[in-house]
């Protein structure tokens, strides 16, 4: 293979070129970049997948340190592939359920701790209207209890209750709008990259 | 050049005034430095001890530092860990650390400088520790040996109590308020999600237009409770779908996923009345890289034409991607996320969007099951609660009085 880095630049180019070509329309170009993408993603997924998971985690594991119970794992896994059979394909329902079971175990206790505890102790905040800092933390503590008014699904939205979750949404709607535009800018920053590779890496047209 | 001059001279006047207050029984070798003039000084009252709520994998070690380390590395350029399973003799370096550095939890392997061989942490072994300052002057100042001290695992994390009690306090609630919707059946309340009600009008479109109906599962894994809300939206769509025979696409980013997925699609098939309708091929794996996962379902929404795009589940930088591409197409789009940072793009790019929580409560909304019906109410009720605890928490942290937040908060 050629190592002159001109050529994969070239290749990268093209490959860039028909990716943004989408923004037109559908065409040949996209989807062959689109084919590649794809095609060398799954390929070097499965790669990795075997190098970074299977091999060390079950191979490694029972045939060089001899840990015999990896063989359960390794079992249900391969009970996952009974799903092909017709007979046997409601095997593949023990290892899912485990799997499902186990996930939720994990996620709950930490979505519980992550996004209500967390929020909770950053939400006890000493109020007031003496000093800037207590009126500031007034907003925050008015605002959060709106924004948990509009997520109440027991009470109808109207009255006292609707206005408040009125007032929530709008402030729900005041953090999309920041989060928007933060993100946007991440984004323009990704286009900037893109185009530095097309007129300065690839065609040296800029510094 | 005057100026550091002084400020040298400052630093080892204070360097020494701290010295002669230091008890001189505490230290160890004190050889002079050469170069400053200055004691050498080995780090103070070391302390070696199991590391607090860990499965056993790490000791945690503090120190004073000597007098002479102000953390610029100008008279003390580091640390070294030493470790040993004798108190005398077999110390091997475990880390190496920068200046000002009072603190380390080792648990990483300890290199033989003879063999080069690495000797691992092993949990439940006796240790013993010694901590070397290093003089920027090239001296070394060995600290006295702490120890035996083992790493042993810990059952409870006793920091995260406040995560089991709101554990077992939530679970408490959820089982309260499934017997109570058995009991009380549909009578429960539950507003109306305006999202919901636009998927079933969305369905219409295309049976009506006799283009599929795209149903995207997000890129999260089986496990995330965005997906598992999905499952239920996904069974809905997948009835009707089959009860109107429109055509249903289903890629998916992860096998795993794909599998539950199958069997969501195939038993809302049969519960509809339609087993038959039902391919395993409506339900297909693409990729699991992020973007040509985005770059396929791009191209398949353009050739497709797919009427409608539903999006329910975990999304991340794709949202914006896959909800523009189909905003291009005219299809009508309905999104719902939990993922804060997505949302932003859902709601300027599809017609209905649900919101964080509203994405758990569809699926109970829809399904009208004791099950996910009891589970809303205690999130509501959990809901009133934290309000409550902010309202009660903030109140009285105005007055100077912490112990409410100090039985919330989680320690690491």
């Amino acid at each position: 293979m050629d190592s002159n880095p001109w050529i994969w630049n070239t290749i990268a180019a093209f490959f860039t070129i028909g990716t943004f070509s989408f923004l037109y329309k559908d065409n040949p170009l996209y989807k062959i970049a689109e084919s590649v993408v794809v095609g060398i993603a799954a390929g070097y997924f499965a790669v990795l997948l075997f190098w970074t998971s299977l091999r060390p985690k079950f191979w490694d594991m029972i045939v060089y340190e001899h840990k015999y119970w990896y063989v359960i794992p390794g079992l249900l896994g391969i009970m996952m592939y009974f799903r092909f059979s017709r007979k046997w394909g409601w095997l593949s329902r023990y290892p899912l359920a485990l799997y499902i079971g186990i996930g939720s175990g994990i996620a709950i206790p930490l979505m519980l701790q992550t996004f209500v505890l967390r929020q909770l102790e950053a939400t006890m905040l000493p109020i007031g209207f003496a000093s800037f800092e207590g009126f500031s933390n007034l907003l925050v503590v008015l605002m959060v209890l709106a924004g948990l008014i509009y997520f109440f699904f027991s009470m109808e939205h109207k009255g006292v209750v609707g206005k408040t979750a009125t007032f929530g949404i709008w402030v729900i709607m005041i953090g999309f709008g920041a989060s928007f535009g933060y993100t946007v800018m991440a984004r323009v920053s990704l286009l900037i990259g893109r185009i530095q590779f097309l007129l300065g890496t690839w065609l040296h047209l800029v510094d | 050049m005057q100026t550091s001059g002084y400020r040298q001279a400052f630093r080892i006047l204070i360097i020494v005034m701290l010295w002669a207050a230091t008890p001189a029984g505490s230290l160890g070798v004190e050889p002079e430095d050469a170069g400053t003039g200055l004691p050498v000084i080995p780090p103070m009252n070391l302390v070696a001890a199991d590391t607090p709520n860990d499965n056993g994998n790490g000791i945690t070690l503090r120190w004073d530092c000597p007098p002479g380390d102000d953390g610029s590395g100008a008279v003390i350029s580091g640390y070294v860990v030493l470790r040993s399973e004798n108190s005398r003799e077999g110390y091997l370096e475990t880390a190496v650390l920068g200046p000002g550095t009072a603190k380390y939890i080792d648990n990483g392997p300890a290199a033989d400088p003879v063999t080069g061989e690495k000797i691992h942490f092993i949990r439940n072994k006796p240790y013993y520790y010694r901590v070397a300052a290093r003089y920027a002057s090239g001296y070394r100042a060995v600290s006295g040996a702490s120890g035996p001290v083992q790493g042993r695992a810990q059952w409870f994390h006793d920091g995260k109590i406040p995560v089991l009690t709101a554990t077992v306090l939530f679970f408490a609630l959820v089982i309260l308020y499934i017997q109570k919707a058995r009991l009380q059946g549909s009578e429960l309340y539950v507003r109306p999600i305006a999202g919901m009600k636009e998927i079933d009008n969305a369905i219409g479109r295309a049976t009506e237009m006799g283009r599929p109906i795209l149903y995207v599962l997000g890129l999260g894994s089986p496990e995330d409770i965005a997906t598992i809300a999905s499952y239920t939206i996904l069974a809905r769509v997948a009835r009707k779908t089959a009860e109107y025979r429109t055509e249903l696409i289903v890629p998916c980013n992860e096998p795993i996923v794909m599998t539950i997925a199958q069997e969501t699609v195939r038993n809302a098939y049969m519960e509809a009345g339609h087993p038959d309708a039902y391919s395993d091929d409506m339900v297909f794996f693409v990729t699991s890289m992020q973007f040509a996962y985005v770059a396929a379902v791009n191209g398949l929404m353009l050739r497709e034409k797919t009427a409608t795009n539903c999006y329910f589940g975990k999304f991340y930088a794709e949202s914006l991607l896959l909800s523009e591409t189909g905003n291009i197409a005219g299809s009508i789009q309905v999104a719902g996320t939990d993922e804060v940072a997505q949302l932003p793009f859902f709601v300027t790019t599809c017609d209905y969007t649900l919101i964080g929580e509203e994405l758990y409560a569809a699926s109970a909304y829809l399904g009208r099951d004791p099950l996910l019906l009891g589970a809303l109410k205690a999130q509501d009720f959990a809901k009133a609660l934290v309000m409550i605890l902010i309202v009660a928490g903030a109140v009285l942290m105005s007055f100077g009085i912490d112990w409410l937040l100090e039985i919330i908060t989680v320690r690491m």
